[in-house]
């Protein structure tokens, strides 16, 4: 019984350490594929250091928007566009975001998790399954 | 009548010595050791008058020396800084602020002070020394102008027959149908003009004007923010920003490269009624022609040779020129005198190459035309040898003015440094 026990935990944790590092390359993948889509569709106006312009274009890096759990509203913003001159972080921007609603669901997938991770930001990637619920309720 | 006693006689004299020496003594004023960080042309010096005032975008100065800065956040609830010098040692004392709205453009003419929101331009009376009559006795001159975010700021200028020049920047980068969306074709004709991208010209004795009672002087301004009126030639000039994102939009056609570096910054003598093509077009001065822009079929080599004005100066792309100043003053070489200074706030459309700008540039004239070469007179402002990033830039010049000994003042809006330049022979 306790050889069970012992079999099966070794198995748990050799198969989650397995995931975990597919997933990594998953992750690593993705960012990769996200940095070509900033290149060429965001960092004209977020700048390539994240920075954003000062009181034009919203800093990506240190965002707590971008750094933050509510995943709907960093895609909404890309399909949607944003010209609202909200109050971000202290701040108001008054250049107007275009809408990327050409962009697949893989790529704002992509380019979300790049942004997550890139510069300062530390957080957790966004998956297809995420972007795809999200992006058909926003139809 | 009364009697004139010689001690009056020597106070008065005293005094407008004394007066004078506040606002006209450029040649003992100390600048800073470090000329302000600034690099300047040999012979020049400069001072920094003021540090953290706000976030200052156009300044004015009156005939007693006194800055007029218009801010573009509130600071503790206002949105004009007084800055005086009141022992005269070239730096401010005494910091003031009156009016609850935020702006840019601002301007003094006569016995009045303009100043701009975002969708108005107020008038205040000034008094024999240079003061606000009543801060709170704003006539509202001009009303109801376009504010929706995207170029929003309003910059003035007056001539000499009792008018005033407000100029409307269009909320749009090419008038697409959805602004700045790839794939979005240019609107034709372009409606934003009908209310934007343009110099309206109102009169500076009738009030809350709006569209109906002003006239639109000139057309296919993009977004312009420095504007001045030439005395010398009384005609009114302008620089424009030009549109933005040409590889985001066309990668066929524009690479980053090339995107970074069109279209120009460039720099209108207007006349009443001219057209200078934006959204329509943009201008190349790499091959000195209007292009014919993308999103209205251009294919980055067609030219539009009929239509439109032709600048009367181009500038490298994105550079954002702020301000600009036609020189009146005797402080500096000759050479200056009638010639036009302009801030360039720098740019932030050339990513991934580095940015330009963050100067002030001065455009040599002859006979009342530009000679064709600009140099860069006051550069150092952020503080870096290349900017990369623009939130890097420690100090954007933004306005620009004449101090009455001749003094050239410049604003920056990030930090609020007023910075003086002299000339010290
Ligand atoms: C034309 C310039 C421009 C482009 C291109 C652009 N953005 Fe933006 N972005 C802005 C502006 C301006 C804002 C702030 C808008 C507002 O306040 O209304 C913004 C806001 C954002 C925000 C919200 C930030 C926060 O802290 O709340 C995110 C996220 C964002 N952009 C991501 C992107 C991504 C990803 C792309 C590329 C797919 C992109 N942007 C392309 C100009 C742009």
């Amino acid at each position: 019984m306790q050889r069970i026990i012992l079999a099966v935990v070794v198995g748990m944790i050799s198969f989650s350490a397995v995931t975990a590092q597919t997933n990594n390359k998953l992750v690593a993948a993705s960012i990769a594929r996200g940095k070509t889509v900033y290149l060429q569709r965001c960092m004209v106006c977020h700048q390539a250091d994240g920075g954003g312009v000062p009181k034009l274009n919203a800093p990506l890096d240190a965002s707590t928007a971008v750094n933050g759990s509510d995943i709907s509203k960093l895609v909404k913003y890309i399909v949607k566009g944003l010209n609202d001159r909200i109050e971000i972080d202290g701040e108001f921007y008054a250049n107007a975001m275009p809408a990327a609603d050409d962009l697949k669901d893989q790529q704002i997938a992509d380019v979300l998790t790049f942004i997550r991770s890139n510069w300062s930001n530390k957080a957790g990637p966004v998956t297809l399954t995420q972007v795809k619920q999200i992006r058909s309720k926003l139809k | 009548m009364k009697k004139v006693t010689p001690i009056s006689v020597f106070a008065c004299l005293f005094i407008s010595v004394l007066l004078s020496a506040i606002s006209t003594s450029a040649q003992n004023i100390k600048p800073d050791a470090d000329n302000a960080g600034l690099t300047l042309p040999t012979g020049f010096a400069a001072l920094k008058v003021a540090d953290n005032v706000g976030r200052t975008r156009h300044i004015a100065v009156n005939k007693q020396g006194a800055i007029y800065a218009k801010l573009e956040r509130l600071d503790n609830g206002k949105g004009i800084v007084v800055l005086k010098d009141t022992d005269g040692d070239g730096r401010a004392e005494t910091k003031t602020s009156f009016a609850n709205y935020i702006g840019t453009g601002i301007a003094i003419k006569g016995n009045y002070l303009y100043a701009a929101s975002n969708k108005e331009v107020f008038k205040y009376a000034l008094n024999e020394n240079g003061d606000i009559v009543d801060e709170n006795a704003a006539a509202t001159i001009v009303t109801g102008l376009i504010d929706k975010g995207q170029h929003n700021s309003k910059s003035i200028t007056l001539d000499n027959a009792g008018n005033i020049y407000v100029n409307i920047g269009a909320p749009s980068n090419a008038c697409q149908e959805k602004d700045r969306t790839k794939g979005s074709m240019g609107m034709m004709p372009c409606p934003i003009l009908d209310s934007a991208g343009g110099i309206w010209q109102f009169k500076v004795d009738q009030f809350n004007q709006s569209y109906a009672n002003g006239v639109r002087y000139a057309t296919g301004l993009r977004n312009v923010v420095g504007l001045d009126w030439n005395n010398q030639l009384n005609q009114l000039f302008v620089t424009q920003h030009g549109r933005d994102m040409l590889n985001n939009l066309y990668p066929e056609i524009y690479d980053t490269t090339l995107s970074a570096e069109l279209p120009s910054e460039t720099m209108y003598a207007i006349n009443k009624g001219d057209n200078a093509g934006w959204p329509y077009v943009y201008y190349d001065h790499s091959k000195g022609k209007k292009m014919m822009a993308p999103e209205y079929g251009g294919d980055g080599k067609k030219t539009v040779e009929d239509k439109f004005i032709n600048p009367a100066m181009a500038f490298p792309a994105h550079m954002a020129p702020n301000g600009l100043l036609f020189y009146t003053g005797n402080q500096f070489p000759a050479r200056y005198k009638n010639g036009a200074f302009i801030a360039f706030h720098g740019s932030w459309n050339r990513s991934p190459l580095p940015q330009e700008g963050y100067y002030v540039v001065f455009v040599p004239y002859e006979n009342g035309k530009p000679t064709g070469k600009w140099e860069v007179f006051a550069n150092g402002f952020s503080g870096k040898t290349v900017v990369k990033n623009p939130r890097d830039a420690q100090h954007r010049p933004c306005g620009l003015a004449e101090g009455p000994d001749g003094s050239l003042y410049v604003s920056d809006d990030v930090k609020g440094t007023i910075y003086r330049i002299m000339y010290q022979k």
